[in-house]
């Protein structure tokens, strides 16, 4: 075993007893990093793997969280079920993206326009679609609290921690296990020069499409999640641009294509975002916005100054240098 | 439905969609020129809205004559921004720039949340409830004068492009930047010209707009996404694409509006968008 896994199941071990220490906030705190860490690991599939931008991530985790709560709400399909309706529908939906795109080579800033144009088109159709509340939004049975019903994902705070720690463990082995294997280095040659990868025989057409359907099956995946732990969903919060743009900012600012860097992005943007709105609110300047302008201006200057990410810089420091990028 | 009040209709999506197509304008040329896709456009051109909207309550001057200095100031904001900021970032990967047009219009838009809350405001001038009876039609007075304006602004800058000696320059390093590096033009000087010009179209279509709808903050994305529409629906990069992209985008969105409802209105133009981008994506306006 060498040091990075080591190291790894350390940070698993300490994650796993972790609530024990922490109050409700806390909690809701750590939730959210572990929720960002995995949609910022799909998204990293499809974006730092095979270099496709997607600025519509949204599109996926609003169309998973609307069927498996649908199918809930209406028809009393448990969500483990209905997470499969959701993975479904979601790798049907970036397929059509993605066929639509790949078809005449549409990559670059124009894939991007594309994936916005579509999680924008489906949002004003969800605002008008009566069926799961439309405008108005649409909600969950919320039952005791206290009652862990694993069945039906109804419970405390706490059954979503371990579920969302489950998750993002989950994503980080399967993108380990991804980026050894023939998928990885096909997904990373397209990356690195698609025309190349066409010359040595790679069947570029479908492996980007694999890593579309890939991301946006997983990213499905924590809709669901969303669905289960907020209990409502309303088309203007779920499938907004500022959604797609939240979840990219993890994996950006980590480090884009690297495997630890989507984790590391979350918890460092998470706790920046709430340490802000906790400074402001105890010097007690609570105007709406100032956060935001705060955010920006870091945003601004991590891409300036570290235009890889903050993963490879410390990696490098801390001799994880093979465990960046997963080869090792 | 009455044949009038669908032209009525589709005429005055026309007339706004003239305003749209210079604010693509800008977006167009920059991209055209410096090869960025500026994601703070919308922002720009709200901040534009409320310098137009304050400018207008203290000086109480006709807002076409506040044009001449917004312009002239959006002119050196664009310049500098290329110069400072974005400059730097120009060989950067494409997510790389993203990050940081989006970190300004973040910081811009939440700038003018702060400073003016969320509360809408407008620009009423004393010809705003006037019209025009031209047979049938009944236009707006404001509606014509802005679009009047917006047209000239783009003749203007069309006249930049093909007959200055810079315009020709700029035209220079888009068609082929080592070659305009090996004859000595000064690229950075001409890049920052080029958004100066951009940010420079969008000062004046957000102060044509002011006076057309209510001013909000929350505007700048809104009108970020749907330049991105219509130079996309006209083809990335190419100016007369941009204008006629507009005038698509104004007349669809009025009709819309009219058929369906309004606030389904820009799913219209995302519709169009998608159908735009599988089947002819390099713009309806632009040759291969």
């Amino acid at each position: 075993m060498n040091r990075s896994v080591v190291a790894l199941l350390v940070l698993l071990g300490i994650l796993l007893v972790l609530p024990l220490a922490l109050d409700r906030y806390l909690l809701s705190v750590m939730i959210l990093i572990l929720y960002f860490a995995y949609v910022g690991q799909a998204w990293n599939v499809m974006m730092g793997f095979c270099g496709q931008l997607s600025i519509g991530h949204a599109l996926f985790v609003g169309l998973g969280a609307y069927s498996a709560a649908a199918l809930f709400q209406h028809f009393s399909i448990v969500p483990w079920v209905g997470m499969i309706v959701a993975v479904v529908v979601c790798v049907v939906m970036a397929s059509f993206i993605g066929w639509l795109a790949f078809r005449f080579g549409i990559g670059g800033t124009y894939f991007a326009l594309l994936t916005i144009a579509f999680a924008e088109f489906t949002r004003i159709g969800f605002e008008h679609f009566g069926w799961v509340g439309g405008t108005g939004g649409f909600f969950l049975r919320v039952t005791q609290q206290d009652q862990v019903d694993l069945m039906q994902l109804r419970g405390p705070p706490i059954l979503f921690y371990y579920l969302a720690l489950a998750l993002a463990t989950l994503a980080f082995v399967v993108c380990w296990w991804m980026l050894r294997g023939r998928l990885g280095f096909y997904f990373r040659a397209i990356r690195d020069n698609e025309e190349a990868a066409r010359a040595a025989g790679v069947d570029v057409f479908r492996y980007k499409m694999y890593a579309v359907q890939i991301s946006g099956g997983m990213t499905a995946l924590a809709g669901v999640f969303f669905a289960f732990y907020y209990n409502n969903l309303f088309p203007d919060q779920v499938f907004h641009i500022s959604r797609s743009i939240e979840i990219i900012l993890a994996p950006i600012i980590g480090g884009i294509g690297t495997l630890f860097g989507p984790v590391l992005g979350a918890a460092v943007l998470t706790v920046a975002s709430e340490g802000i709105n906790q400074a402001l609110s105890m010097a007690g300047y609570e105007v709406p916005g100032v956060k935001q302008i705060l955010y920006g201006i870091a945003l601004g200057a991590a891409i300036m100054f570290m235009p890889n990410g903050i993963w490879p810089v410390i990696a490098r420091r801390l001799g994880f240098g093979r465990a960046y990028d997963g080869d090792d | 439905m009455p044949i009038e009040a669908i032209a009525n209709i589709v005429v005055s999506g026309l007339l706004t969609g003239l305003i749209y197509g210079l604010m693509a304008l800008g977006l167009s040329v920059i991209y055209g020129v410096v090869r960025i896709v500026n994601f703070a456009h919308g922002e720009l051109m709200a901040v534009a809205m409320y310098a137009t909207v304050f400018a207008f309550a203290f000086s109480g001057l006709d807002p076409l004559w506040i044009l001449v200095p917004i312009a002239l100031a959006f002119f050196g904001i664009g310049y500098m921004l290329q110069r400072g900021l974005i400059n730097p970032f120009i060989d950067r990967p494409e997510h790389s720039q993203f990050i940081l047009l989006l970190a300004l219009a973040l910081v811009l838009v939440n700038a003018l949340l702060v400073a003016f809350g969320p509360d809408a405001r407008s620009v009423f001038v004393d010809y705003a409830l006037d019209s025009y009876e031209i047979g049938p039609l009944l236009v707006d007075k404001v509606r014509v004068i802005c679009a009047g304006v917006a047209v000239v602004a783009c003749a203007i800058l069309f006249a930049i492009f093909r007959y200055t000696s810079f315009g020709k320059a700029i035209r220079a390093c888009a068609d082929n930047l080592l070659g305009a590096q090996v004859v000595g033009l000064n690229v950075k000087h001409l890049y920052a010209l080029t958004f100066g010009l951009g940010t420079a179209c969008v000062g004046i279509a957000g102060t044509l707009l002011s006076m057309l709808v209510d001013v909000t903050p929350g505007l700048g994305p809104a009108y970020t996404l749907l330049a991105f529409v219509i130079v996309i629906i006209g083809g990335l990069g190419s100016m007369v694409g941009a204008l006629a992209g507009g005038i698509l985008i104004g007349v669809s969105e009025s009709v819309a509006g009219l058929l369906i409802t309004p606030s389904a209105k820009s799913m219209f133009s995302f519709a169009l968008l998608i159908l735009v981008l599988a089947f002819r994506p390099q713009g309806l306006f632009r040759a291969r």
